[in-house]
C-alpha cells in the first residue's frame, strides 16, 4: 500500500489509483468518499458543519461545510479524469461524542451533518452505497483508490471495510 | 476596540489569561490532593493559543486515546471548558479514589466514569473560581459529560461548536506528579465566547 494522503479537518483531496486517502479521528464531522470506478479516481472530504450560508465563507472556509465542499471535491476529481455520473458515495462519521444534553444544540450536530451530506449528494444525483454514521465513537477512515473501499478503524470497537 | 476572535488577543490579554490559568491550576492541584489524600505537585502550567490541529499533535496525533470531559460555562461568562486527561492521569486518580488498578480503558465501568466526572467537576470549579475571584464575574458550570476516545474526535465537538468564531483555542497544559506516578498530564481547553472574553478583559481594566 502506498503512503496515504492525509485529509485534515475541513479539508479535501483527490487521488488516482494506487493512492490511498486517510482522515483521522472523525467525531461529529462527516467524511465523504466519492469514487469513480472506471477512472479509478477517489476523493475524500472532511466537513464540520452542514451549511455555510449564515457565515462569511472565505478562502478554504468552503471546505468546512457540506453544501460547499462536495461540489469542490467533484471539481478536483474531474480534473483527474473522473465523471460525476459514474461516481458512487460512501459516508462515515457524524457521531455523538458526548451523551449528556448539557447543550442540545450541540447534541445533534453529527446527525445534522449527516442529513446535510445526504441532501447535497441527492441534489448532485450521486448514490450512497455504504454508510457508517451516528453512534458515539470516533472513526479513522481510509479510502483506497484501487477499488473504492472504505476502511473504518475505531478504538476498542473494531475495524470494518465497506 | 473590541475583540473579534482569539487572534486579536494582545500580550496583555494573554498574560491575564495566563494568570487565571496559573491560579486555576494551583487551586486544582490542592483540591486534587485533598480528594486523593496524597500530595500532588505541579509544574508551572504552559499556556498557549493553538489551532485545533496543533492541539491533537501535542498528544501524539489525533488517534491518541484520551479521556475528555466537557462542561459549559454560563452566567457572566459563556462558553465551554474541556479537560483532556492522559491515561496516566486517569490511572492516578482512579487508583487513589477507587483503589483499583485500571489496565485498559475498555474496562471502564459506571463507577469509574462517575469518579472521573467528579474530578472534572472539581478541576473546572478551580479554574472558574480563579476567573471569578479575579474579575468579580459570576460563572456557573454544568455537570461534565465524559467521552473516552480518539482525541481528534473529542476535539471535533468544541471545534464544530465554535467554528464560526475561531479555529483556535486557549490551551493550558498542567503536569501533575504524585509519589506513585511521575508524569501525569492533564490539559485544559478554555473556549469562552468572544463577548465573554471582552467582558473579562474589561473588568480587569485591560485596554484592547
Amino acid at each position: 500500500m502506498s503512503q496515504p494522503i492525509t485529509v485534515g479537518i475541513s479539508d479535501l483531496n483527490a487521488t488516482k489509483a494506487p493512492g490511498v486517502l486517510v482522515t483521522y479521528a472523525l467525531g461529529s464531522c462527516v467524511g465523504i468518499c466519492l469514487y469513480d470506478p472506471m477512472a479509478k479516481v477517489a476523493g475524500l472530504s472532511h466537513i464540520m458543519l452542514p451549511s455555510g450560508a449564515q457565515m462569511a465563507a472565505s478562502g478554504n472556509q468552503a471546505y468546512k461545510f457540506a453544501d460547499t465542499a462536495i461540489v469542490l471535491l467533484i471539481k478536483k476529481m474531474e480534473a483527474l479524469g473522473a465523471r460525476t455520473i459514474r461516481m458512487k458515495a460512501k459516508i462515515a462519521g457524524g457521531a455523538q461524542m458526548f451523551a449528556g444534553g448539557s447543550n442540545s444544540n450541540l447534541a445533534n450536530i453529527g446527525q445534522r451533518n449527516v442529513i446535510a451530506v445526504k441532501n447535497e449528494l441527492a441534489r448532485l444525483r450521486i448514490p450512497i452505497i455504504a454508510e457508517d454514521t451516528g453512534k458515539n465513537y470516533g472513526r479513522t477512515l481510509y479510502l483506497d483508490a484501487n477499488d473504492g473501499s472504505m476502511r473504518i478503524k475505531s478504538v476498542n470497537r473494531g475495524e470494518w471495510v465497506w | 476596540m473590541a475583540l473579534n476572535n482569539y487572534e486579536d488577543l494582545n500580550e496583555m490579554c494573554l498574560s491575564a489569561l495566563c494568570e487565571i490559568g496559573n491560579i486555576g491550576s494551583g487551586n486544582a492541584a490542592s483540591s486534587l490532593s485533598a480528594m486523593l489524600g496524597q500530595p500532588i505537585n505541579i509544574n508551572v502550567p504552559k499556556i498557549s493559543i493553538l489551532d485545533y490541529g496543533e492541539v491533537a499533535d501535542n498528544f501524539g496525533g489525533p488517534e491518541t486515546m484520551m479521556v475528555g470531559l466537557l462542561l459549559c460555562m454560563n452566567g457572566d461568562v459563556n462558553g465551554m471548558m474541556m479537560f483532556l486527561l492522559q491515561k496516566e492521569f486517569a490511572h492516578l486518580t482512579l487508583n487513589a479514589l477507587l483503589g483499583e488498578d485500571l489496565q485498559d480503558f475498555s474496562d471502564v465501568g459506571e463507577m469509574e466514569l462517575s469518579a472521573m466526572k467528579e474530578i472534572g467537576n472539581i478541576m473546572a470549579a478551580s479554574y472558574v473560581n480563579a476567573m471569578a475571584s479575579m474579575t468579580g464575574l459570576a460563572v456557573d458550570i454544568t455537570v461534565p459529560d465524559i467521552c473516552i476516545d480518539m482525541v481528534g474526535a473529542i476535539l471535533s465537538v468544541p471545534a464544530i461548536h465554535y467554528a464560526n468564531i475561531s479555529d483556535k483555542i486557549i490551551f493550558i497544559e498542567n503536569k501533575f506528579s504524585a509519589e506513585t506516578v511521575n508524569d501525569a498530564s492533564s490539559y485544559v481547553l478554555m473556549i469562552p465566547e468572544v463577548d465573554s472574553l471582552n467582558q473579562i478583559m474589561t473588568t480587569l481594566g485591560i485596554e484592547l
